[in-house]
């Protein structure tokens, strides 16, 4: 091939300092975002719990009844939605009668039937996933913040500081977990606070020992020596340069937390330990609904439905989160 | 094949899947390794040299893909095979270990922390079959242990890698490479994570055991002053191309491309005080965009319009040495090497002249 | 002759870390040393020679278990007040070694290197802050497009510029350097390296140089200390420890450098040290110059001047 002289001219380069930037310019939360938005079943879980809470809100305003009105006319009814009655399902039937007919309610729907004290199932059961998650909810972000600053604290400060709080960990931890609730419900009586209140107090022990190990991986890292010798106090590099860098593991852990805090509550309200009538969570709602099972199954169905829902999405949306605030080294 | 080769890498391309784009990390290398000999392949972050080994090796993650080319190897006498076209399967039963052994940089992460050393040399040799029984891979270990350096074997040999020093770790590493006596030895910059001292007695070593052996190595580092200690044929890498090839003392006191000449000005010498070192301004290139023409010419202050065009072929300086420059093309103006480097080649070549006296 | 001014004075420091009840490591063992104001004074040695920890005790990152240490003439090594505090503070920096971790993943390029500024209260407003982090970035080679990114986004190189910038955007007299180029590519080195010799030229600054890299020390250093498990060895001017080294340890390691030369690494001999029989404890700095000085007893000094020791450098 042949070539020209003048391609052999030499180009003075104008940019010597080829400042090539090697990854995206996004943060690590919009990073985050998107591997988290090509996780399916994250996703999934993320609109099932949006569908949910949505309905939560809206739900009991849907229906004409009232959640905790007490009709003794209507106890027991089965299930029965318009339209969808018109397939055989949702028919109002129970063991093969035609329940509604029979008593001469036409014009009446219960669209997850109604309890064994004529209350409506549908609002029954949306007030009790409000109340559910709200208990939940609290109790976690308390959590969260007590164990966030214990194991913050803990971690930086090390030596001493570190064992004394360490050892008092250990020793709380020890102590049953349902004992402690079980005291605590007995003699604060069981309501709103009460519950809320036996669920966080121990709950933030794990929150703690993830931070003050994540704490204790960063501490030696030279940015925060850097922040060191810059003059920066424990407090601002705790807030500042520490925090920011755990935030990952910490909403995953929130988000794991929140189904355990959910379970837990029904669990307790199995137990009895749950709250009191009218108010109603989902665990309650089980609870009484168990105990008609076999006759009247819609009781306990549909809130047993709601709840294995809501704890799935729970759990693959954190499942997703950890995947996706996976810190992986870029551009090299 | 060569006559005298052992391993011929042919037109090899390679490259990554990435979310960002398709990453060219190897675009058509091409080189031979004679049996016996050591060939250094030198360059930095970004040059392609680790993934040429993991290539040849058969390590590549999913996300990459060989385009085209060939890695020939030697098997006997009369049969070769193509390592990019065989199974995973016959890589593990046949080559790997065996045939081809990697030492790799870091001898904390390389041992198995909850094996004694014993076992992991003996692991191999069990694995392969180059042994009939137990107690002959553990006679056979010791042996090595000896071979390597390590001292008092028959304690050792029972000791865990967390009670042996950084050096000895590494040395370990090299004898569970040569347990099943390969043909080839790769060390992906086997010294970079040591101590000066430590690392010249590992180089020794390995030049002590190719002396024993005859094995073949391909030694990959960035460390220009190792390289002049342990090559016979040097390969610069730049881009994921080879873009200077060469005798040891060829490279270093005749370079002719300017990435060469960037390096080794770079670096500061013992032997002549006070001058100044040159830096390469600017970084090496994004390849999931690779540039046209030379990818080096963006950082060279030799750089002509061709540079930008098209990619320049490998000229022959010698029939052992060649450099992928356009300045070597006969209608290419005369440059000079930067004078720093002039001088330092001219002073020591001054000096053997004075040795040989 | 103008007497060359002291900025930091170090008497007998030790730096102890005690691992359990029985074993304590003497990372830094009475070591005593000065530096001129304006000068690259170079602290070179293998791991576990307590370079770094040296380093680090200097600037109070740890707190020293004994010993005097006087920077710019106050004492810097007792209990500090709030005033010495932010002396040392403004005066004394530290740049780092790995690149990967010496930025914080989620801060913006311009909060790290402001980062000094705003923990000190010394900007009122934000075009105030940017402008001095312009000027400094600038000084180092990088440009306004990357205050707004994220440490990922930048190679090793570039990476300890902004730990260079991050440093002197207080305007400190004296910065420790603490194995800035050892992550780094060998061409990038060099960029490092001519960056700080033009900076320190530009700002008048005194450097102390902790490396292992003996070639590199060499091009930038006016005079080293050789250390050895948390002893100076060896002190001087880079002509005293390279061309007339006379601790058998400087001596192994100036032996164990390989040259960019293939002929004559073909020839080179390795001088072993083996430290069995030297007591570093017993033996005292005793000056062969004005600038050279050897940690040695009466009897090892003898020994060793005796003896034939051109290195076995060209």
């Amino acid at each position: 091939m042949s070539y020209r002289k003048e391609q052999f001219e030499s180009v003075t380069l104008q940019n010597t300092e080829q400042q090539e930037m090697l990854a995206s310019n996004t943060g690590f939360f919009k990073d985050a975002f998107t591997r988290f938005a090509t996780n399916k079943g994250a996703l999934i879980g993320l609109i099932f719990i949006t569908i949910i809470l949505g309905l939560a809100l809206i739900g009991p305003s849907i229906t004409p009844h009232i959640y905790n009105e007490v009709i003794t006319t209507n106890i027991n009814l089965p299930p029965r939605i318009p339209f969808l009655e018109n397939f055989g399902i949702f028919n109002g039937f129970w063991e093969g009668i035609d329940v509604y007919a029979k008593k001469g309610f036409d014009d009446l729907y219960y669209w997850f039937g109604a309890d064994g004290l004529g209350r409506d199932l549908w609002s029954r059961v949306w007030m009790g996933t409000r109340i559910s998650f709200l208990v939940a909810f609290v109790a976690v972000m308390i959590d969260v913040a007590i164990g966030i600053t214990y194991g913050l604290v803990s971690g930086y400060f090390g030596g001493k500081v570190d064992l004394v709080m360490q050892r008092l960990v250990e020793v709380i931890s020890g102590i049953p977990n349902l004992v402690v609730v079980i005291l605590l419900v007995l003699v604060l009586k069981p309501g709103l606070v009460s519950i809320i209140f036996a669920l966080m107090i121990t709950g933030w022990i794990s929150m703690s020992r993830v931070v003050r190990s994540q704490v204790l991986k960063l501490k030696e890292m030279e940015y925060i020596l850097a922040a060191r010798t810059l003059g920066a106090s424990s407090f601002v590099i705790i807030l500042k340069e520490i925090l920011p860098n755990i935030m990952g593991q910490i909403i995953v852990m929130t988000m794991f937390s929140i189904p355990n805090a959910i379970f837990y509550e029904s669990f307790l309200a199995f137990v009895g330990l749950g709250l009191q009538p009218p108010l109603a969570s989902l665990g309650v709602l089980i609870s009484t609904g168990y105990q008609s099972m076999l006759i009247y199954p819609h009781m306990v169905i549909y809130p047993v439905i709601v709840l294995s829902i809501l704890m799935l999405s729970f759990n693959l949306m954190a499942d997703g989160l950890r995947d996706a605030f996976d810190p992986k080294m870029k551009g090299f | 094949m060569e006559k005298n080769a052992l391993l011929e890498v042919k037109n090899l391309t390679l490259s990554f899947k990435l979310s960002a784009g398709i990453n060219h990390v190897i675009r058509d290398i091409s080189f031979t390794l004679a049996q016996g000999e050591t060939l250094a392949i030198v360059g930095e972050s970004g040059s392609g040299k680790s993934v040429t080994t993991k290539a040849i090796m058969g390590l590549i993650d999913d996300n990459g893909a060989v385009e085209e080319g060939s890695i020939l190897f030697k098997l006997n006498e009369t049969e070769e095979v193509d390592l990019l076209k065989v199974d995973k399967d016959y890589l593990q039963k046949n080559i790997r270990g065996s045939r081809i052994a990697i030492i790799f940089q870091d001898p904390m992460t390389s041992l198995d922390p909850t094996m004694t050393v014993g076992k992991q040399i003996m692991e191999s040799m069990l694995e392969h079959h180059k042994v009939t029984s137990k107690s002959e891979a553990f006679k056979k270990a010791k042996e090595l242990l000896d071979l390597v350096g390590i001292d008092h074997p028959d304690k050792r040999i029972k000791q865990y890698p967390h009670q042996l020093s950084g050096g000895m770790r590494q040395r370990v590493v090299i004898a569970i490479a040569l347990a099943c006596e390969p043909d080839l030895l790769i060390a992906d910059e086997p010294t970079t994570a040591l101590d000066v001292t430590i690392q010249s007695q590992i180089l020794e070593l390995i030049k002590d055991i190719q002396k024993k052996t005859g094995v073949s190595i391909i030694f990959i580092t960035h460390d220009l002053g190792v390289v002049a200690n342990v090559a016979d044929r040097v390969a610069v890498m730049y881009a994921g191309k080879i873009v200077e090839e060469g005798l040891a003392s060829e490279i270093y006191y005749n370079p002719q491309h300017p990435y060469t000449w960037g390096l080794l000005s770079s670096i500061p010498s013992l032997s002549d005080k006070g001058s100044e070192i040159l830096s390469i301004p600017g970084t090496p290139p994004n390849l999931i965009n690779p540039p046209v023409g030379d990818a080096f010419a963006y950082r060279s202050a030799y750089a002509m319009k061709i540079d930008f065009e098209e990619q320049p072929p490998m000229f022959k300086v010698s029939s052992t040495h060649s450099a992928a420059t356009w300045l070597l093309h006969p209608l290419a103006p005369k440059v000079e090497m930067p004078a720093i480097l002039k001088e330092r080649i001219q002073l020591y070549q001054s000096k053997r002249g004075q040795q040989h006296d | 002759m103008t007497e060359r001014k002291i900025i930091l004075e170090v008497k007998k420091l030790d730096q102890f870390f005690k691992i359990d009840r029985k074993t304590t490591t003497r990372a830094v063992d009475g070591i005593s040393f000065h530096i001129y104001e304006g000068e690259t004074f170079s602290v070179v040695g293998e791991s576990g020679s307590g370079k770094s920890t040296l380093g680090r005790s200097l600037i109070r990152i740890y707190d020293a278990n004994a010993g005097e240490v006087t920077f710019m003439g106050q004492n810097i090594s007792a209990k500090l007040s709030k005033e010495t505090k932010a002396f040392l503070r403004k005066n004394m920096q530290m740049i780092f070694q790995d690149p990967m971790a010496s930025l914080n993943p989620r801060k913006k390029v311009i909060d790290s290197i402001a980062f000094g500024l705003d923990v000190n209260k010394l900007v009122q407003s934000p075009q105030e802050r940017k402008e001095k982090v312009l000027n400094v970035l600038k000084s180092v080679g990088l440009l306004e497009d990357h205050l707004n990114r994220y440490p990922h986004q930048f190679s090793g190189g570039q990476r300890q510029r902004i730990g260079i910038a991050r440093a002197l955007i207080l305007e400190p007299k004296f910065i420790i350097a603490d194995e800035i180029i050892s992550a780094l590519d060998v061409s990038i080195q060099a960029q490092v390296i001519n960056l700080m010799k033009k900076l320190q030229k530009k700002l008048g600054l005194t450097y102390m140089f902790i490396a292992h890299d003996l070639s590199m020390v060499r091009y930038i250093s006016d005079r080293v200390a050789v250390m050895h498990v948390g002893h100076i060895v060896e002190m001087g001017t880079v002509e005293d420890i390279y061309d007339h080294p006379l601790h058998p340890y400087t001596r192994s390691l100036l032996s164990a450098i390989p040259h960019p030369d293939p002929d004559s690494e073909r020839a080179r001999k390795r001088v072993v040290y083996s430290k069995t029989g030297i007591n570093y404890n017993a033996g005292t700095l005793r000056q062969l110059s004005d600038t050279h000085s050897l940690l040695a007893t009466d009897e090892e000094f003898a020994l060793w001047q005796s003896g034939d020791y051109r290195s076995s450098l060209i």
